[in-house]
């Protein structure tokens, strides 16, 4: 929602290119690389009136940078923001930052008057007590204005006819009323009924149904959102398992094995109605570093796959525990569940264990799973973002997300490089040399990348964005 | 009396504490509240630091302790996921569930009784037996199925009512009411059904059974016998004598709707408390669950105070032989 009331300097479009929104040019400075510099649209003003300048930029990053923010890690690589006159900003790094602009596109300009005079500098302080104005009101310079909102039940908005890109957007969505429905099947009730024109997440049983109604279609695109299995290769005894004294996934062929056993189609046709991509890597096909062979899928192999089990002497098999989601990817357990019988195949008896999200979450951060399935977004669409968080050992600032024990200080190396090389052919064969090691080690096991279904009133025009945020300024309606 | 009240306020108070007890050592086995609170950008140092900062490393007796400390002076606590104060949100949305349940009592006590006292007194009609079939349906059906299909029929195929919310509400000072417009009207037909229908089959049961053993009693053989007229005997004896039991169990009953509106709330996405119960417990927010917990039980422990105390001065025994004891 925050998308259709505030912006960023530089913001995605529908098909997930960076396009510009409050910032019109930016660019490392010819002189200095370790100073990105950006040019400010000029004209703008907030819902409330109030001119937007530099001085909202530099306040809205300090504001960032704070240590109750969500977003500080993104900004990690700031030294320090400043204003370059009134409609000029600067971000200085420490050491280059090559992908720096494309970190900012969720980072949303407040107005520093309007902040300050509503008591909302700091960012919310959920143990304070004290509930910021920000927190429910917004002076944004975005499309679309607040009328109001009840959260968890309705909000609404309406066009902001001062908008700055008033003549460059199709803006024919006037108002949106966005009433959240949790349950799936009441939300499918609502679009059927004609109660609501717009639904996202349509489950994938119901897209027949939807499809089939008059008046009613269901668009379909791939998300950025990869889903594999991750495993503990990196100890050496595992917890989970049945075999004493070693770790059965840390030999590569049990992981070659385990790798050619998941019928990657068989979870699309079955578990998923058609609705999935099936991954040959853990990198949504958007990303920088995404090549159609990186993410050819591994062949089926159950034979080959057998005689490698029994190469590494697990011939008989072995038992382990897969823990997996059970709300927060699509169909999640399901396919934990198909997985269960595909590894059989192999002889691997697997123990599902399901749990909803907030308890899975904290197993793999933990390090109390050795087997487990993750599911990745790629929010700057560029492969150092899934390096630093799943490849990179984990530690204090990389690899929170790397549950795989896995560690190789060389490649932990060439992660690193990566923030601030400049020349972007040689930071780009880093990242082809990186997931080369990656793909080699079967670090991973993909499985799918999501897809996204949108359900509408046919009068509804518009693609669906890989980011799953629907802007609506750029709908159509006929 | 006083020495009877005063004991049953002790053992209301204590029952509270331990609910609250078992409810605070539940909450580790939620979930983590941190994961949800942060993007996936965090680092572990993040995560260690917002625990520390929310008291979450402290076992759970301390948290209660704190948590009861501050909620004795009315603060409980800042919502993790709305990062508003709970007793806001809580007093924002009751007046939906409480909507809800009242209809929903209504809808179930009216035709409970009506179709019960019906049943009894043609309890070989034809529409008698259909009735009571169709009843089994509201016994045994779940809840969030019963609320599916409403919806499919009254929302998707026939058109006649929404299929979730609340529709236009009107803002009375502060309490938001569904009474004041049409579509208010509208949007709570179908989960007042769901909510109730369950209660109204259990009264209606209750009503049939009671009244078939009432009618069967000399005094309204005599009745019929005086040449009293037929509907004088059915509601001003027959049915008057049923009422007692029935009085108490729906007391008893209208709890439960309030508690057990989570599933109705959840189908319709009825904006009320239950709603809000289920969605703190996906995103583990603990201090809108705790809130929640210790105000229903609050209201079941009060409502059993009151029923106690309502026993005791209904039921002349009950005195006489405490003041016996005494003497």
């Amino acid at each position: 929602m925050a998308h259709q009331m505030m912006e960023p300097l530089i913001m995605r479009d529908m098909t997930g290119a960076m396009v510009p929104a409050l910032a019109t040019e930016w660019a490392p400075s010819a002189d200095d690389p370790e100073v990105w510099s950006f040019k400010l649209r000029e004209g703008v003003t907030f819902h409330d009136g109030s001119e937007f300048d530099s001085s909202d930029v530099v306040f809205s990053y300090n504001r960032a940078m704070t240590e109750d923010s969500d977003y500080k890690e993104l900004l990690a690589s700031v030294k320090e923001v400043r204003a370059n006159g009134k409609y000029g900003f600067e971000i200085v790094t420490n050491g280059p930052n090559p992908i720096m602009a494309s970190n900012l596109t969720n980072l949303f300009i407040m107005d520093e008057d309007w902040a300050k005079a509503n008591n909302a500098v700091k960012v919310q302080d959920v143990e304070g007590g004290e509930e910021t104005f920000a927190a429910r009101n917004v002076n944004g310079t975005g499309p679309y204005k607040l009328v109001s909102r009840e959260p968890d039940t309705k909000t609404v908005l309406t066009i902001n006819e001062n908008y700055w890109g008033k003549d460059e957007f199709p803006m024919e969505v006037t108002d949106i009323i966005f009433t959240p429905i949790q349950n799936a099947a009441t939300r499918v009730a609502a679009l059927l009924s004609g109660e609501v024109d717009f639904i996202q997440d349509v489950p994938v049983q119901d897209l027949g149904r939807v499809s089939s109604t008059d008046g009613l279609k269901v668009i379909t695109a791939p998300q950025n959102r990869v889903v594999f299995f991750g495993m503990n290769q990196g100890d050496a005894d595992l917890t989970t398992d049945d075999v004493e004294g070693k770790n059965p996934l840390a030999d590569k062929r049990v992981r070659q094995a385990m790798n050619m056993a998941i019928n990657r189609d068989a979870i699309k046709q079955v578990v998923m109605r058609g609705q999935s991509q099936p991954a040959g890597v853990a990198m949504p096909p958007f990303v920088n570093g995404w090549t159609a062979e990186l993410d050819a899928v591994p062949a089926n192999d159950l034979d080959a796959a057998r005689a490698l089990m029994a190469d590494a002497g697990y011939g008989d098999g072995f038992t382990i525990q897969l823990n997996c989601p059970n709300n927060r990817y699509i169909n999640d357990e399901a396919i934990c569940q198909a997985a269960v019988g595909m590894m059989a195949q192999i002889g691997i008896t697997v123990r599902l264990d399901a749990r909803p999200k907030a308890q899975h979450f904290p197993l793999i951060n933990k390090l109390e799973t050795d087997f487990y399935m993750l599911g990745w977004g790629v929010p700057t669409y560029d492969s150092e973002y899934i390096f630093n968080f799943l490849m990179h050992t984990k530690g204090e600032k990389y690899g929170s997300w790397n549950g795989t024990r896995f560690s190789d200080a060389d490649l932990d190396a060439k992660i690193e490089s990566l923030a601030s090389e400049t020349d972007l052919a040689k930071r780009n064969e880093t990242i082809g040399e990186i997931w080369a090691v990656v793909q080699e080690e079967i670090l991973y096991l993909p499985i799918h990348h999501q897809v996204l279904n949108w359900g509408m009133a046919g009068k509804v025009n518009t693609i669906v964005a890989p980011d799953d945020a629907a802007k609506f300024k750029y709908f159509t309606l006929n | 009396m006083l020495a009877f009240t005063l004991r049953r306020l002790f053992q209301s108070l204590v029952v509270l504490l331990v609910v609250g007890l078992v409810a605070f050592s539940m909450f580790r086995f939620v979930g983590d509240p941190v994961d949800n609170m942060m993007g996936q950008e965090r680092t572990d140092a993040d995560v260690e630091r917002l625990w520390e900062k929310l008291g979450l490393n402290d076992p759970f007796i301390v948290q209660y302790y704190n948590f009861l400390g501050r909620a004795v002076q009315g603060n409980f606590g800042v919502s993790y996921k709305q990062a508003r104060p709970v007793a806001d949100i809580i007093a924002e949305q009751a007046p939906a569930t409480l909507e809800l349940a009242a209809v929903s009592a209504l809808l179930a006590i009216t035709f409970g009784i009506g179709f019960g006292v019906f049943t009894a007194i043609r309890k070989d009609g034809w529409a008698s037996h259909l009735i009571m079939s169709v009843s089994l349906i509201g016994v045994s059906l779940p809840t969030f199925l019963i609320g599916i299909l409403l919806i499919y029929l009254f929302a998707v195929e026939l058109g006649w009512l929404p299929s979730f919310g609340r529709g236009d509400v009107v803002n009375v000072g502060g309490w938001k009411t569904n009474f004041l417009t049409l579509s208010g009207w509208k949007a709570l037909i179908l989960p007042s059904i769901t909510l109730g229908l369950y209660q109204m089959t259990l009264i209606m049961r209750l009503v049939r059974s009671e009244m078939l053993e009432v009618l069967r009693q000399d005094y309204i053989r005599f009745a019929r016998a005086r040449g009293l007229k037929e509907k004088s005997v059915n509601f001003r004896h027959a049915l008057k004598n049923t009422l007692v039991p029935v009085i108490t169990v729906t007391g008893l009953q209208l709890g439960s709707i309030i508690a057990f509106a989570i599933i109705t709330e959840t189908v319709f996405q009825w904006p009320g408390v239950g709603l809000l119960f289920i969605n703190s417990i996906q995103f583990v927010d603990i201090p809108v669950m705790a809130a929640y917990l210790m105000l229903i039980s609050v209201m079941f422990v009060a409502i059993n105070f009151a029923v106690d105390l309502l026993y005791f001065a209904v039921d002349p025994r009950l005195r006489t032989d405490r003041s016996g004891a005494a003497r």
